[in-house]
Order: structure tokens, then C-alpha cells, then sequence
């Protein structure tokens, strides 16, 4: 970034202002924005510095680095936006592997045309939620492309952690008797989102569930180190987690659906629009493995934190040369829970 | 097919419309194909239509039927 | 939820398979075709076949109202979507639907045709009304559930003269499709498909009652049993379908009767009535040609009609030649007899009808039954331990 002398120019007008080909040109302009509106939110040392990458202290343990890209349609929901979605979806990332998220990185493509007021929130919502986990964002990169080539902004955020010793969370390490945890109610997010799209609205109170898990996942680790298996059930929700683990592992899974907490409203609106909330996302919610010999203290440590309190054990991994993923139906039937063919859609029939 | 789920009818609104609730859920839905639905009713709405009113004196039966039939020869009907 | 939750409850359903259990006579087997894809779904979804005893069979019929969609239906859909302008509204349930050249709805969206999933055909009068510069069309599907809430809002835009909206109209009848599956060789001479029951449309049922269907209980000498849409509604049609077969008779019972009349939902009808008349003849996919089994829309509300504004004309399509939905729509033959179901026709991959839609007979033995068999294999570590 060049150095910007303040008194030449006019400050960025947040109000009325959109994003134009210039903020990605590298010169003024863009260092104008990235200085009035990222430096401003994101505020710490290393971007203080002015250096285009961030100089991070060496670790002693195991480095575990994720990454994301949010394309979330429509930017603004109950409970969140595609901002605090980026930080929580990428801090979640690197604590599924089991590790203290250290540092973020973000990036930003900018359709030209898009409102800086929105894109003023959405930093800002990032910057909180970043405060708020106590993971900062270090680094990271603009670029604007033309109308009608992106949808508003797609971000991408980066996350660093670092592994305690003693722990190897990996979906291929779980072992039939295993028992599967959930941290919490499922579908809030996706019908949160679904509430607001086009064509689809309906009045609820039900807001998407985004948040950031690593303080659970700490929590969890210092219950029981030798966890198995962490997973958050994002995009094709808690099947398409649990079949990934199968798929991983080899085992089958065997779920109750009793078992299986949501909301009240979440199986209505589901009912109304004939989804299974089985496969719709989740953004604050984990499924975790455990021995079965850990499960109940580990039940105990999740229900003691605030982002746990819901928690259940809602199934079990089993020997099963298939890999299939079952579930015991509130009718004492079994069915299979299988992959998801596509984005689930809402239907009539 | 035909996926139709019963709601309660919250509120009339006019000219030929209602507010229901399912679950906690709201939504807004014509009246345009049934008759004298008042608040507290239950309809079964299809694709944002209600397609009529539910009996709640029948369902009451219904799972009177159920009920009786799991209990055994004897007690059928 | 209110006569939602009260009719899943898994103790009473223990009751009513005991009961089923203890009625369906040990030397005869049961055929019951379910018609209507909610009723796969539900059986499906609650796992009901693991509650029935081994001698109740269930064959699932053609009442998927996408699965019988022929593929030159859809391709008029994408060809008016990609008419420059022109909004095509449509139910999500058709999206994935594969048509020719490897297309479907999803994909033309993709290459920028102006595709919109509507829940209600009153969303799609909207879109018409916020954009009176651009053609709307509502691609309307669906069997006697559906049709009344498309002829509402051809009768609103007539009411409004909303001369840019029109109803590309595909809908379909019932009683047309069981009486093809009850004329068809196998099932009426043959013998060769069994059939000895029908479990009867829930939703569409409220609307034309009860009544249509005494004249194939009549004529085809088959009982016919209407079913709500909750697992305890499907259970308690069974039993008494079974009851029916044992007794020798062929009547239409009304198990849905908190929605079900006799008569139906005579305002419902009326509407479509005056919006509707019967096409001649329409080709249902996997079934072939069927005299009277779908409607269009009457010269009265002609200026509504996409067929006629937009002068659509649908070739007929044929079903990829290893694809054996039409044998699968009838019950002649089961999802598993088919070359091609799982290994080149799945879910992510449908070639046929059968498997577009999470109802249709091939999807939902897919999702559950290609596995009932190798699941007994599996056993739990617990019991493996001992």
C-alpha cells in the first residue's frame, strides 16, 4: 500500500457510495478504502505495519491452516450476515481439526456497483465477530470485478491454528461403538436463510444459528483429548456429515431420530416446504465421535458450555461393510440416510 | 404428491386471504377456494391455497379408530 | 404440531402393525399399489415397510405428477425461458428434471435464462404484476391438488388484465391414470400383475372427493382405500385394505375423512371448471398416449395461454430405450429389474422419470429399499462383542 497523505482527499462517502473499478486498481482509491474501511474495522498490529502479509510468531506445536469461500445469498439474515459467516465459518474449520484458530487472512471480490454502505456492515460484522473470538485478521486482499460478474461480494477467509499435543481429531479414526455427538439443534441456519429468499418468505423467529465453535471445541478437548472425530454439518447438514465420516472411516452410523433435537419451528417451516432437516445447513452447530467409554463426560463438558447446552448423543458408529448411514425412525422402522443429490430444493408434491 | 399440510387459521385478511400458523410458523395464505373460515379453524393449505377446512371432530375419530384397532379383535368395530 | 405430530406416533403405529400382522391371512400375499407419490414418500421416509408383515406388498404407482412429465413438456418449459425477456415461474419441483440435449430447468437458469422457483402460482401473478414490461409465464404442474390454485390466478389476471402473464398448463388427472393402469394387458387379462388394492390420493381427494373412485371400485372389482398423508393414515389404509380383501369386497373407504368427503370441494371444482376442459388426449410419460386424462386451458381465458400465445408445439420425446419407467409407473415391473436403475440412472444422475422426483418409485427404492436386504447383514459392534 502507498502512503496516503489524509489531507488530500475526501473521505470515502460510506453512505451513497459504490464500489467502482477503481477501489480494485491498486492505486488511491483503493488504498483510500482498504484504509478507511478494513484498517478501520479490522485494527491490529500486523495491519498496522502496512506490509501486504502479516509476520507470524513460530509455533511450537502442529500448524493447521483452513480456508473458505462465502457465497451466501442473501447477504443479510436473522441472527447474521455473509461477514460474521465468514469469520465463524473458517475459525470452525480449523477447530474441527482440533486446534486453537491463531490468525485469519480475508479476502474480498467486490462486484462493482456494490453499495459501500452494505459492504461497511459486512466488514465491520466481521471485525466484530473476529474481536469477539479473540482471532485476528492479520492480512488479506481486494479485488473488484465488473457488474454483473460476481453476486455483490464472495469473501474468503484463511485461518491458521496450532494443535495441542496429544490430540489427532480426524474423521478416519473413528471405530464401530464409537458414539456420535451433537452439539445442538439442527436447520436453524438453512431455514433461516430459505425465510428470506425470494418467493419463500414466511414470518418466523427462527435466526440462523452462526457462531464460532473453538471455545466449545477447547472445552470438549480438555474433557477428553483422545476425541475421535469433529465435524460442523454446514451446506447439506447433519447427513451429509455423518455419510463424509462413513465414507471416511469405513463404519456404518446409526442415528436415533428421538434423539435428534430441532426446534419447533424449524420442523414446521421444513414441514411447509417439504424439506428433511437432515440435510439443511447448520453454521453454529458440531458433531463430534467420541469412544464410547468418553461419551457421557464428554456430553457433560459440551451441555456446561453455552454453545452446548443442547447437546445429545444421538447415535453410534457400527461395523458395516457398506458404510451406510441409518437411522431409527420415532416409528421403530430403520431407513437409510443417504447422500444428498444436489441442493435440496423445497417441492410440492 | 400434492405435499398439503394443516394450519391453523390465525386471522383473516382481507379481501381473500388469511394468516396461519404451523408450528410457530406464519404464513400468508388465499382463502380463495374455501368458505366461512373463521380464526381458530384449521385448513390444509397447498401451495399457498387453503384447499379446506380440516374436521377436527373427525380427526378426533380418526385416532379413536387407530387406538382401537392396535387394542385387538375384540375391540374392533 | 396439530394433527401433524398425533398422527406419527410411533406407539400407535406398533399397535396398528400388530394388528396388520394378525388380520393379513398367512396363505395369500396383499398387493396394494399406493398412487400417490406422497404416500412413497411417507412410506419411505417413516420406514414403514419394516413394520409390515412379509406377505403385505406395496407397488407404487404413477401419482408423481413431475415423473409422468414428458420430456417434450419440459423442453417447451426451457425453450420459453430462454425466449429473451420472458419470466419463467415455476414449482422447485422441476428444476432438476432432465430434458433433451442435457438439459433441465436448473441449467438453462445456469446459461442465463431468467428461471424463477415459485411456491405459490400467486407468487408468479406478483413477478407479473412488478415487471408489466416482460412476459411471465407459470409453468403449471400437478394433478387435482394443483389445478384448482392455477385457476384461481388465471381468473385474477383476467380480473386485472394482466396482459403479460400466461399458464403454460400441465395438468393432470387421476382417475385417468388408475383407469390405465387397470386397462393395462398385465393387470386386466393377464393377471400377471397382481394388484389388489388401491390406497387412494389424500389431497387430491379434498378437492374431487370421494366419489370418482366408486366406479373403479365397481368396475375393476379392487378395493379402494383414501389415506391421509401421516404414516398412522397409510397404516390404518392398509388394514383396512386387507380387511376388504378378506372379506371379498371392492368398496371405496374413507380413511382421510377429517379433510375427505364425498363430494369433495365443490368451490374448488367449480373454479376449475370454468378455467379448464379436457385435452383429448395427452402423453404421459412412461404411460404413452391417455384419452382425457389432462386438462387445457377453455377459449375464454385463451389470452392466458402460453400454448397459444407463444405457439408451442411439444414433439414427443422417448425415454432413453434401457429405461424402463413406464413398465415401473404401472407396477408391471419393480425399480431393481431395470438395467440401468443404479448404476448409469441414479438420484444425481436420473435418466428417467422414476428417478427425477424423491417420490418416484426408482428414487425411493434407491433411498431405502436397494439396501433392505444387505442391512440385516450388518451388525451392530454391541452385539458383534458378545
Amino acid at each position: 500500500m502507498s502512503g496516503v497523505r489524509s489531507d488530500y482527499i475526501r473521505p470515502v462517502d460510506f453512505k451513497h457510495g459504490r464500489v467502482d473499478m477503481s477501489h480494485g486498481g491498486g492505486g488511491r482509491a483503493m488504498a483510500q478504502l482498504i484504509d478507511e474501511l478494513f484498517l478501520r474495522a479490522f485494527d491490529n498490529d500486523w495491519l498496522r505495519q502496512g506490509n501486504d502479509g502479516a509476520l507470524l510468531p513460530a509455533s511450537a506445536g502442529r500448524m493447521v491452516v483452513a480456508t473458505d469461500s462465502h457465497v451466501v445469498s442473501p447477504l443479510f439474515f436473522a441472527g447474521g450476515d455473509i461477514g460474521c459467516l465468514a469469520v465463524h465459518g473458517t475459525i470452525n474449520d480449523v477447530a474441527m481439526m482440533g486446534a486453537a484458530p491463531l490468525w485469519l487472512a480475508a479476502t474480498f471480490i467486490l462486484e462493482e456497483g456494490f453499495p459501500l454502505a452494505d459492504l461497511k456492515r459486512i466488514v465491520e460484522s466481521m471485525a466484530a465477530a473476529a474481536r469477539e473470538a479473540g482471532v485476528p485478521v492479520v492480512t488479506g486482499d481486494t479485488k473488484v470485478v465488473e457488474r454483473g460478474k460476481g453476486d455483490g461480494v464472495f469473501i474468503t477467509t484463511t485461518g491458521f491454528g496450532a494443535v495441542r499435543d496429544g490430540v489427532h481429531v480426524s474423521g478416519d479414526r473413528i471405530r464401530p461403538g464409537d458414539k456420535a455427538l451433537l452439539s445442538g439443534t439442527i436447520g436453524d441456519h438453512g431455514v433461516a436463510i430459505m425465510s428470506l429468499r425470494e418467493n419463500l418468505t414466511f414470518a418466523t423467529t427462527i435466526e440462523s444459528d452462526t457462531a464460532a465453535l473453538h471455545g466449545l471445541v477447547a472445552t470438549m478437548l480438555d474433557a477428553v483429548p483422545g476425541l475421535r472425530a469433529l465435524r460442523d454439518p454446514t451446506r447439506g447438514g447433519l447427513a451429509t456429515t455423518l455419510n463424509e465420516f462413513a465414507r471416511q472411516s469405513k463404519c456404518g452410523i446409526v442415528i436415533d431420530e428421538r434423539r435428534i433435537p430441532v426446534r419447533r419451528e424449524v420442523a414446521a417451516a421444513c414441514e411447509f416446504l417439504g424439506l428433511d432437516p437432515l440435510y439443511v445447513a447448520n453454521e453454529g452447530k458440531l458433531v463430534a465421535i467420541a469412544a464410547p467409554e468418553d461419551a457421557d463426560r464428554l456430553l457433560a463438558a459440551m451441555r456446561a458450555h453455552p454453545l452446548g447446552h443442547g447437546a445429545a448423543i444421538v447415535g453410534e458408529a457400527i461395523a458395516d461393510p457398506h458404510h451406510f448411514v441409518q437411522m431409527d425412525t420415532s416409528f421403530g422402522g430403520r431407513r437409510i440416510v443417504d447422500w444428498l443429490a444436489g441442493e435440496q430444493l423445497p417441492r410440492i408434491c | 404428491m400434492c405435499l398439503a399440510i394443516p394450519a391453523r387459521v390465525v386471522a383473516l385478511v382481507a379481501p381473500e386471504s388469511a394468516l396461519v400458523d404451523i408450528g410457530g410458523v406464519q404464513k400468508e395464505v388465499s382463502l380463495a377456494l374455501v368458505d366461512d373460515v373463521a380464526a381458530g379453524d384449521y385448513v390444509i393449505v397447498h401451495v399457498g391455497y387453503a384447499l379446506t377446512k380440516l374436521d377436527p371432530g373427525e380427526a378426533e375419530r380418526t385416532l379413536r379408530v387407530f387406538a382401537e384397532a392396535g387394542l385387538g379383535p375384540q375391540a374392533s368395530p | 404440531m396439530k394433527y401433524i405430530d398425533e398422527f406419527r406416533d410411533g406407539e400407535v403405529a406398533r399397535g396398528l402393525a400388530a394388528a396388520i400382522r394378525r388380520e393379513a391371512r398367512p396363505e395369500r400375499s396383499y398387493h396394494l399399489m399406493e398412487f400417490c407419490g406422497g404416500h412413497t414418500h411417507a412410506i419411505s421416509r417413516y420406514g414403514l415397510m419394516d413394520l409390515l408383515p412379509g406377505n403385505v406388498r406395496m407397488v407404487h404407482g404413477p401419482g408423481c405428477p413431475v415423473c409422468v412429465l414428458p420430456i417434450g413438456r419440459i423442453d417447451s418449459a426451457i425453450e420459453l425461458a430462454a425466449r429473451p425477456g420472458l419470466i419463467l415461474c415455476t414449482y422447485a419441483d422441476t428444476m432438476r428434471v432432465p430434458a433433451s440435449k442435457g438439459l433441465s430447468l436448473l441449467k438453462a437458469k445456469a446459461r442465463g435464462a431468467d428461471v424463477r422457483m415459485v411456491y405459490s402460482s400467486a407468487d408468479a401473478l406478483r413477478i407479473a404484476r412488478e415487471h408489466p414490461a416482460r412476459d411471465v409465464v407459470f409453468f403449471a404442474i400437478g394433478f387435482e391438488t394443483t389445478t384448482p390454485p392455477t385457476a384461481v390466478a388465471i381468473r385474477r389476471a383476467a380480473a386485472e388484465q394482466l396482459g403479460n402473464f400466461s399458464v403454460f398448463c400441465n395438468h393432470v388427472l387421476t382417475p385417468a391414470a388408475i383407469a390405465n393402469i387397470l386397462e393395462s394387458p398385465e393387470v386386466r387379462d393377464l393377471g400377471t400383475v397382481p394388484l389388489d388394492g388401491f390406497i387412494g390420493p389424500a389431497h387430491v381427494s379434498t378437492v374431487i372427493g370421494s366419489q370418482p373412485y366408486e366406479y373403479f371400485a365397481e368396475e375393476y372389482q379392487r378395493p379402494v382405500v383414501i389415506a391421509g398423508f401421516e404414516p398412522l393414515d397409510v397404516m390404518q389404509a392398509i388394514l383396512m385394505l386387507v380387511r376388504q380383501c378378506n372379506d371379498g369386497r371392492a368398496e371405496v373407504e374413507n380413511e382421510f375423512t377429517r379433510a375427505v368427503t364425498r363430494d369433495g370441494n365443490q368451490k374448488a371444482k367449480a373454479l376449475v371448471a370454468d378455467v379448464f376442459e379436457l385435452r383429448r388426449t395427452f402423453e404421459w410419460r412412461g404411460l404413452g398416449e391417455v384419452p382425457y386424462s389432462a386438462l387445457q386451458i377453455k377459449e375464454r381465458y385463451r389470452a392466458f395461454d402460453a400454448e397459444a400465445r407463444y405457439g408451442i408445439t411439444c414433439r414427443s420425446v422417448r425415454d432413453n430405450k434401457a429405461c424402463e419407467c413406464g413398465a415401473i409407473l404401472r407396477g408391471v415391473k419393480k425399480p431393481a429389474d431395470c438395467k440401468v436403475f443404479g448404476t448409469v440412472c441414479t438420484p444425481e444422475n436420473p435418466i428417467g422419470s422414476c428417478m427425477v422426483s424423491s417420490e418416484g418409485a426408482c428414487a425411493a427404492h434407491y433411498t431405502y429399499g436397494r439396501y433392505k436386504d444387505v442391512i440385516k447383514a450388518a451388525v451392530p459392534a454391541a452385539e458383534r462383542a458378545q
